[in-house]
């Protein structure tokens, strides 16, 4: 695949400068189109460096420590760590197809013969971006996630190192999940991937996508871009379980949007990272779209999980359900910022957004703001925010009952996931979180 | 035979003394009732012995055969094999009942049982709870249901009798389980108790009517008034209460009642 321009082993430089930039570019054999839109989004990320973060999404955010110059993009990688990363997910189902990455780099990608007669595309975007260049153009960066809207954006648009990328022919429906996996193994390592789905009308898929590191010590940076494309009356499952050591920052856009009747249910499990912002989109722009977004996160040590989340309903009866559901513990914080718009053109939607965080030491603390901005006159909008600790009259109940305190802990802390589990139809999902919690709620004991 | 001994009790609540000396003894097999009026420290009583951090003991002990537990944590006493039956049964969000008391039997049925060991087999459990829900008259689906979450009153009290079924104590405290409950509620409760209550339990049942008390008869009657138990009789005294209210009791015990806390209502 390789051509004479292109030059796998070369050195990239630790950082994001004009140098870095050039030597990576040396490493990708890629479109023409897509060499033209990284040239671009680096000279806007070089100038957007020079401006202010939105502070309404970016004010709690503490990104003073983040050193994208410490960093560093791979242009090769060891392929034997990725059967070191503690996959959740990988052997607890059957899947349709699998991708792997470990630091920006493809190890392996496979999919079912079956559905790759009917059509299906899925593996690493980097290569898809040469064998059906078209098909990606249309659809990368163009209708999800723009590359302008600040530095984080075009700095990922500039340097995306691969990822997944998910095609659904019209009215192709796919049963069994698909599967991705990325993990950070280097130390300081980078990984830029980008998860492009595209369903067309009718058709359906569910894509569960869960981010490790292979070990606990190493640093690593994940600047990614999620953008889930649903045409007429789609319907897709998203899963991302961001489940990195606690030394990664991870920084990511995330968009998903719908038109007419199309379904999208996101989940988001965030467990890992050293501080985490996410900054996700569901936009309506059809009659009757729905989207539901469920949000599962558990903030333990110095561990900062921020969301900026917004439902923007640009389409009459449309419907978006947003429910986070956040556990706090020891001096850890979580922020989150939702925001429901609804345009002149959504009468008769109904929008809700709900965030509720349980507290389980008094040094750690929660930031739930939610908002509306309603253009419609017609529309059904709620939200609610609650935060609360432990009951104590919880944990002497259960005790009373020969359960220890530790357990009864654990079961409450179980119980207040469960309204949002309960939403999750996919077992192997609802399973993954729970155990990822169990054992965090083990941490230092 | 377990003796249940609690003597010379004295517990105060954020610094105010409620309990003043309470003695009371109770073997397995005995029904023992405890009335008195509301704020004479009935339901003190029940905290303390299940070891609620608010009821703090300032002096004397609760002994289950020799053993005092008065120190020891709300967990410990139960695997020890005592029971409260709450009067206001707590909401546990999203925990299943099924699964919570498969945790709370595996505790007691298996007092060294440490957390994250092994649960008692999922088969054995489900039969059990099957067997114990139909004779409570109670629907197989209250089991996947959230504990106590949306729960009516009586459905409420049901579930503490068919925990009590489950884990089957020595000694079963079980505060105003009767209240708030229409007749055939206070019927199905009061025979899913005399039926558990054999040879192996000593109850104690703390109530202000007698409906409980007719399906099981108590073989001592207790009275507190003010923060001390102050006349014991049998059961003909709880029907002297029941109809004719604590008033003659107050004759008799002037000094007592001359501490009681007049309630603002």
């Amino acid at each position: 695949m390789s051509t004479s321009s292109v030059n796998t082993s070369a050195d990239i430089p630790a950082g994001f400068s004009e140098a870095a930039f050039e030597a990576f570019l040396t490493t990708r054999d890629e479109p023409a189109w897509v060499t033209e839109s990284r040239r671009q989004a680096f000279k806007r990320y070089t100038e957007l460096l020079e401006t202010q973060l939105d502070p309404e999404e970016y004010r709690r955010v503490d990104l003073r420590a983040l050193r994208p110059d410490r960093f560093q993009l791979s242009s090769s990688v060891e392929s034997a760590g990725a059967q070191q990363a503690s996959t959740l997910l990988k052997e607890q189902a059957e899947f349709a197809g699998h991708v792997t990455h470990v630091d920006g780099q493809l190890i392996s990608s496979e999919l079912s013969e079956e559905l790759a007669s009917q059509g299906v595309i899925f593996g690493d975007l980097a290569t898809i971006a040469r064998e059906h260049s078209d098909l990606v153009q249309k659809h990368f960066m163009t209708k999800a996630v723009d590359t302008n809207t600040d530095r984080f954006s075009a700095w990922h648009a500039a340097f995306w190192t691969g990822g997944t990328f998910l095609y659904v022919p019209r009215n192709v429906v796919v049963d069994a999940p698909l599967h991705s996996l990325i993990t950070l193994q280097a130390e300081k390592a980078a990984d830029f991937s980008h998860t492009l789905v595209v369903l067309e009308e009718g058709a359906s898929a569910t894509l569960l996508e869960e981010t490790a590191s292979t070990s606990e010590e190493n640093l690593g940076l994940h600047s990614g871009a999620v953008e889930l494309i649903l045409a007429k009356e789609a319907r897709l499952r998203y899963v991302q379980l961001q489940n990195w050591n606690h030394k990664v920052w991870h920084i990511a856009h995330q968009a998903g949007r719908v038109e007419n009747n199309g379904f999208l249910q996101w989940t988001v499990g965030g467990i890992g990272a050293k501080l985490a912002h996410i900054h996700q989109d569901v936009v309506l722009d059809g009659r009757g779209a729905e989207a539901e977004v469920n949000g599962v996160t558990f903030s333990t040590d110095q561990q900062v999980h921020s969301f900026y989340t917004k439902q923007a309903h640009n389409a009459p009866d449309t419907r978006s359900d947003l429910l986070y559901k956040q556990v706090l513990r020891d001096h850890a914080r979580a922020i989150w910022r939702g925001m429901i718009r609804v345009e002149p053109e959504g009468q008769q939607t109904n929008g809700y957004q709900r965030n509720d965080s349980l507290m389980l030491s008094s040094t750690c603390r929660g930031d739930a703001i939610p908002g509306l901005e309603i253009e419609a006159d017609d529309v059904r909008c709620t939200h609610g925010a609650t935060a609360g600790r432990v009951d104590e009259e919880q944990i002497f109940y259960c005790m009373s009952r020969g359960i220890s305190e530790y357990e009864a802990m654990h079961m409450i802390v179980e119980g207040f996931f469960q309204t949002v589990f309960d939403r999750i139809p996919v077992e192997v999902v609802r399973e993954t979180l729970n155990q990822a919690i169990i054992k965090k709620l083990g941490f230092g004991r | 035979m377990s003796l249940l001994k609690i003597s010379d009790l004295h517990v105060s609540v954020t610094g105010t003394p409620i309990l003043k000396g309470v003695n009371l003894e109770i073997n397995q097999g005995e029904v023992h009732a405890l009335m008195g009026p509301n704020g004479s420290g009935k339901s003190t009583l029940a905290y303390a012995m299940a070891g609620h951090p608010s009821y703090e003991i300032t002096k004397g002990k609760i002994e289950i055969d020799g053993t005092n537990i008065s120190e020891l944590d709300p967990n410990e006493r139960a695997r020890l094999g005592l029971f409260l039956a709450f009067q206001y049964p707590v909401v546990i969000p999203g925990v299943k009942v099924a699964d919570f008391l498969r945790h709370a039997m595996s505790n007691v049925r298996n007092p060294d049982r440490k957390e994250g060991e092994k649960l008692i087999p999922m088969r054995e459990f489900r039969k059990e709870l099957r067997d114990q829900m139909s004779e409570l008259g109670m629907d197989l689906e209250m089991a996947r249901r959230y504990l106590n979450e949306g729960f009516s009153g009586g459905e409420k009290k049901r579930m503490e009798i068919l925990q009590l079924a489950m884990l089957k104590p020595k000694f079963a405290v079980l505060d105003e389980t009767d209240s708030g409950l229409d007749s055939d509620a206070v019927k199905v409760v009061s025979e899913g108790l005399s039926r558990l209550a054999g040879a192996e339990m000593g109850v104690l049942i703390i109530t202000h009517h007698e409906r409980l008390l007719e399906f099981n008869q108590p073989q001592f009657t207790h009275v507190m008034l003010a923060g001390r138990i102050v006349e014991t009789g049998d059961a003909s005294l709880a029907a002297e209460l029941h109809e004719h209210g604590y008033s003659s009791v107050r004759e008799r015990h002037p000094d007592v009642a001359a501490e009681e806390v007049v309630e603002a209502v």
